[in-house]
């Protein structure tokens, strides 16, 4: 029989590489996971992690670190996507690039910038660690905060805020029923997209010079080690986490933002 | 009017924060000055060891070759399992697609770490083959590609290509004249997007790189951990730099932008 392309058959190298490079991967750590360092199948990993308070500690700190920067993210990124959709500037395409723009900037770079500043401030980074950790990871992931909720309220159809003025509603009560319940998906993908970066980005601590882990340096820490069943038992305790997170927000507004999309 | 001048404050202020410390950096790269903060007076000497230091072009160079090639590998990969999904069987395109989403969801860190155990841990290959970085940031890149160029393809006119395939083309012919030129927007920024996130990646490359290779986020990590004062006056003026480039990309994009608006217009 004569070979004939169809458009289907250009799936399959792509399926195979997710094959490989994703699905195999997941299964390996899963069962690195699950196995002691003799191969035999164990749930002494866990169990380790889960009854260790330092390891616990860095799941606690990890959570808190998290918690505070996603409402700090949250405080400033509302403000600044209302400004962005309702002011109304014939410049409003160029003000949307500026903010967008320092993701292209690799994060390391910017990074050193905030470091240089915090240092000529505070004298010693050593001194508040914390506070530099959320200002850090605060810096690098603003725009994932500002985009989804400003892609968000850019939609809103501005006429349900005209009907709540005609009815009567003052300008706080017309934001509170209308803009705020109408702009949550977009908060939701944003709080998505800045929690889980948080948890696992420890190169704004290292960078910063806060030498306390966080769940994405106990990996760093077991791959050093060449302990793979230790790092694959946090990462499976991390892929958990973002199941749960997935299911919860169920949204995939905010991932496009991550590349620095536009659209 | 009084609320209006208040939000304006607010982008304001945003942006001052979030420029401000890009922008003293750009200043003392300027000058001799070792800390911020001192005074020093105007040299150039940081733009010159950024490019006549081997160790930092090498880096460099390094980096940006990287990108590129894993963007074009991704944008392929990418572009083609896009059209497969699309054009496959409801449940064949839902499950690509959920798998696609994982790499996108997940954590960076747990990304690198599961492409370097599967292939160092597992297949025991080298990471000097430069294959396992490559092939990590690729898992990374692809499936942004992926989903930039999806829906692209549904709001395009079925119409069109079996008017092609009715006219004589064969399907092959008929997927490079008509599908392909349609969904370009999706494909260029698909590729856009790769580029940024190879350039910005840290975690999948320090897990999967050949120990005597840096791209631009390894080297600058390292060099924090205490490092020569020139090498870190040299990485102000590549900040700068890049910053720069990225401002001229900004502009020519959103004229062209405009450009396309006015063309728009007149038709």
């Amino acid at each position: 029989m004569k070979y004939r392309f169809s458009r289907k058959q250009l799936a399959i190298p792509y399926a195979l590489f997710l094959l490989v490079f994703v699905a195999a991967p997941l299964v390996v750590i899963v069962y690195y996971a699950l196995t002691g360092s003799d191969g035999t199948p164990t749930a002494d990993n866990f169990i380790r992690f889960f009854s260790d308070p330092n390891t616990l500690g860095t799941l606690l700190y990890s959570l808190i670190l998290a918690l505070v920067t996603t409402c700090v993210c949250l405080l400033i990124a509302y403000p600044v996507a209302y400004a962005l959709a309702f002011s109304r500037l014939k410049a409003s395409s160029v003000l949307v690039m500026l903010f967008i723009m320092p993701m292209w900037i690799n994060f390391t770079l910017r990074l050193t910038a905030l470091k240089e500043i915090l240092t000529l401030i505070e004298g010693n980074l050593a001194f508040h660690p914390f506070l530099n950790s959320v200002i850090g990871m605060t810096y690098d992931f603003l725009p994932f905060m500002i985009l989804p909720i400003y892609n968000q309220l850019e939609r809103l159809d501005k006429s349900l805020l005209e009907a709540a003025k005609d009815l009567g509603a003052g300008d706080a009560q017309s934001f509170i029923k209308v803009t705020l319940p109408l702009s949550m998906p977009g908060v939701v993908s944003g709080i998505a997209m800045v929690f889980l970066p948080a948890m696992t980005n420890y190169v704004v601590l290292d960078m910063l010079y806060n030498s306390t882990y966080i769940m994405g340096s106990l990996i760093g820490s077991y791959f050093a080690a060449y302990d793979w069943h230790g790092g694959s038992m946090i990462s499976l305790i991390l892929l958990a986490l973002i199941c749960i997170f997935t299911l919860l927000t169920k949204s995939d507004e905010g991932q496009k933002t991550r590349g620095g999309s536009l659209v | 009017m009084k609320k209006r001048g208040f939000l304006l404050l607010i982008l304001g202020v945003a942006l001052l924060l979030i420029y401000l410390p890009i922008l003293i950096l750009a200043v003392y790269s300027f000058t001799d000055a070792t800390s911020i903060g001192f005074s020093g007076s105007f040299s150039l000497q940081n733009y010159i060891t950024l490019f006549t230091t081997p160790e930092l072009s090498d880096m460099i160079w390094g980096t940006v070759i990287l990108a590129f090639a894993v963007a074009a590998i991704s944008t392929l990969l990418g572009t083609c399992g896009a059209i497969g999904a699309f054009y496959s069987r409801k449940r064949a395109q839902a499950l690509i697609s959920v798998v696609n989403q994982v790499p996108v969801v997940n954590a960076d860190v747990v990304t690198g770490f599961s492409v370097c155990i599967l292939l160092v841990a597992v297949f025991g290959m080298s990471k000097d083959t430069f294959f396992p970085l490559v092939a990590g940031q690729v898992t990374l890149c692809a499936p942004f590609v992926f989903l930039s160029v999806l829906p692209k393809l549904s709001q395009m006119d079925p119409s069109i290509y079996e008017a092609a395939l009715d006219l004589g083309a064969s399907p092959a012919y008929a997927l490079r004249k008509v599908v392909i030129p349609q969904i370009m927007p999706g494909i260029l920024s698909g590729f856009a997007m790769a580029i940024t996130l190879s350039l910005d990646d840290y975690f999948v490359a320090t897990y999967t790189k050949p120990a005597t290779f840096d791209t631009i986020s390894t080297y600058v990590v390292n060099a924090t951990r205490g490092s020569q004062t020139s090498i870190k006056t040299a990485l102000w003026a590549l900040s700068t730099i890049i910053f720069l480039i990225v401002l001229l990309i900004a502009v020519i994009g959103n004229v062209s932008k405009k450009g396309e608006r006015k063309a728009g217009e007149e038709d």
